[in-house]
């Protein structure tokens, strides 16, 4: 059990920077998920805190020890790989007691670990197997169950279930989640998925392009994104982006109207001051955020291209006069399949609202 | 499903037609050579032309032994071959491994240099090998000069850095979180997973040993240090050639090869093929 802290983490390779100046305090115990499109550093970030990687600048602790220059056996952490990373030669016992055995750990200390450690993920029959023998979920078991007899203080995921198919997708990551309630360990998981960021995080990182774009609880991330991108990665189906331009203000707010449809206005309550008329904006509407037609402050009608009718609820692919696709979530629709146009309504209060740069104004 | 068992059968019968004269007249001088062991010198030379074995091979084999010592030089051959087989695997894994899973400063020359040996021909290289290893080294004569000279191979290093180059890196980075040593990941991971690399490395190695004629026949030319292609080569005189005694030993050279590659040939060409497959 340890707690985690980044200051300033830089990773360059020659004059390329990949990690530029990564801050981060991680609580013991605590769950936290890197996330964010592939090639944003997430995992280069995830295997400087292994050891794996080289840290060019800043300071990395781990239980309040710097260990920058650490070894990556010394730092009390272990990992498991996106490959699961099993020895194919060795079975799943020898797998699971092979570091052990290496480092001369007693023998009755490594076997008493790597039988809980098999209690623990249910793999206890397939002790005598070797990977190929496995499935899919079964290697991915044995590669945690390898992480579990290291008995370390932060548990590192690197994309741990991207080679799973959906279904075992699920059921994985309730494992892990109940792993995580059972050990209490420091865990720090990489993912391009925002589902599994969302239900496994304590706190999520969202990365782009090297830099931490912000840090949060999962429901803060979506109720409060701290920019056009966080806002867009978070929520699924993801936030619909349309342009649009502030046609006036008031003390106190302003108004914006839709770029390819002047006709929707809609009063937004922010600071006038830091923002022109004439300027153009992006109004961010959630799928889930469109309300029934004279329930909101403005009515859209839009052209209904697609419906997907998943039972409990339905996603309505459609086409804002000006052609910009977005998509709307309904919870009872069945017919909307039928019908050529659409008019639902926005809300202020669940509009976000984002300047050209993709800060966020409101 | 009946057309397509034809032209399988087709396919089977003109692949038959093509690769059985090839066969045969690979296969032919061997069974001449089996042939000519097996008869004494007089009948080799006689007009006619015998197709079945006759019956003077142990007689052959004594005159061989008494001509050159054979079966003294062929445990030198055999211990050579062994010898050698096991360090150049052992190097060149070492060496391959090294290229393959380290980055240090020079490494793509390194490489290139290796690469570069490949191209240069034996007979420029074997020379300046023989002035070194025999006049500054003195070592003409010793089991030195027979085993070290050629234990580097250039092709078995390029072989074995290819077979580790596509063990996924994150087998490696495990262990290394996992505490275990560089010497034990190499040791305990990458070569038994490149076994089948090694086994077919391991063939080609001792074959290139037991083959090898010039190097030893320069270096090792006293009668009792001479492996059993070189004694063979010394029945070949101005006056006198004893070809039934050359036959019996070429026999006895070549018979445990066929019966290995015959055993092992799977295995041989799996290992071969490891290199190309994904």
């Amino acid at each position: 059990m340890a707690e985690l802290s980044l200051n300033n983490i830089v990773k360059r390779y020659g004059s390329l920077e990949i990690i530029h100046g990564a801050n981060l305090d991680v609580k013991d115990g605590e769950f936290v998920v890197f996330v964010g499109p592939s090639g944003c550093g997430k995992s280069t970030l995830l295997r400087m805190i292994a050891g794996l990687e080289d840290i060019t600048g800043g300071e990395l602790k781990i239980g309040g020890r710097t260990v920058n220059d650490v070894e990556p056996a010394d730092r009390g952490i272990a990992m498991v790989f996106q490959s699961y990373a099993l020895y194919p030669h060795l079975t799943v016992e020898q797998n699971l007691s092979f570091g052990l055995r290496m480092n001369g750990n007693p023998k009755t200390d490594t076997d008493r670990r790597v039988k809980q450690a098999s209690e623990i993920l249910q793999i206890t029959e397939l002790m005598q197997r070797r990977p190929k023998q496995l499935s899919g979920g079964q290697r991915q078991r044995v590669a945690i169950g390898r992480a579990i007899v290291r008995e370390p203080q932060i548990f590192l995921f690197d994309e741990p279930l991207s080679n799973l198919d959906a279904e075992l997708r699920v059921q994985m990551r309730v494992e892990i989640s109940r792993l995580h309630k059972k050990l209490r360990t420091t865990m720090i998981y990489v993912t391009h998925d925002q589902t599994e960021a969302m239900t496994l995080a304590d706190k999520i990182v969202v990365l782009r392009s090297g830099n931490i774009e912000q840090i949060g609880a999962p429901l803060d991330l979506y109720d409060n994104p701290a920019n056009q991108f966080v806002a867009g990665f978070v929520g699924s189906p993801k936030m619909n982006f349309l342009p649009a331009e502030i046609v006036e203000k008031q003390t106190g707010s302003i108004t914006v109207a839709l770029q390819n449809l002047r006709e929707v206005r809609l009063s937004l309550p922010i600071n006038a001051t830091q923002v022109k008329t004439g300027q153009a904006v992006t109004l961010g509407v959630r799928p889930e955020h469109f309300l029934e037609a004279g329930r909101g402050d403005v009515d859209m009608t839009v052209d209904v291209d697609v419906a997907e009718h998943l039972g409990n609820t339905s996603y309505i692919y459609a086409n804002i006069a000006g052609g910009e696709q977005i998509v709307i979530e309904r919870e009872e629709s069945r017919n909307t399949g039928n019908r050529d146009t659409l008019t639902v309504a926005l809300s202020a209060a669940k509009t976000f609202l984002f300047d050209g740069a993709g800060n966020r104004l409101r | 499903m009946k057309s397509k068992s034809k032209s399988n059968l087709m396919r089977s019968v003109a692949l038959h037609a093509l690769l059985t004269p090839l066969a045969i007249i690979w296969l032919f001088p061997l069974w001449m050579m089996f042939i000519f062991s097996t008869m004494p010198d007089y009948g080799i030379f006689s007009p006619d032309i015998i197709m079945t074995p006759s019956t003077s091979f142990l007689d052959n084999v004594r005159n061989l032994q008494a001509d050159t010592n054979f079966f003294g030089a062929m445990t030198i051959s055999i211990v050579v071959a062994v010898i050698y087989t096991f360090l150049s695997v052992l190097l060149t894994s070492m060496a391959g491994w090294a290229l393959a899973r380290y980055r240090f400063l020079g490494q793509s020359v390194v490489i290139g240099i290796i690469l570069g040996t490949i191209t240069l021909p034996y007979s420029v290289v074997v020379i300046p090998q023989f002035i070194m290893v025999a006049r500054n080294f003195h070592l003409a004569n010793t089991w030195t000069a027979l085993i070290v000279p050629p234990l580097f191979n250039s092709l078995g290093v390029l072989f074995m850095r290819q077979a580790f180059s596509m063990m996924p890196g994150e087998l490696f980075d495990a262990a290394r979180v996992e505490g275990v040593k560089e010497w034990q990941i190499f040791l305990r991971i990458a070569l038994p997973l490149a076994r089948p690399t090694m086994a077919a490395l391991a063939i080609i190695l001792f074959l290139a040993s037991w083959n090898n004629y010039l190097w030893p026949l320069l270096v090792n030319s006293r009668p009792g240090m001479m492996t059993a292609p070189v004694a063979l080569g010394t029945l070949i005189g101005l006056t006198k050639v004893s070809w039934g005694g050359i036959m019996a030993g070429a026999v006895m050279l070549t018979a445990p090869i066929l019966i290995v590659f015959v055993l092992l040939q799977r295995h041989f060409i799996a290992g071969i093929a490891a290199g190309a497959i994904k």
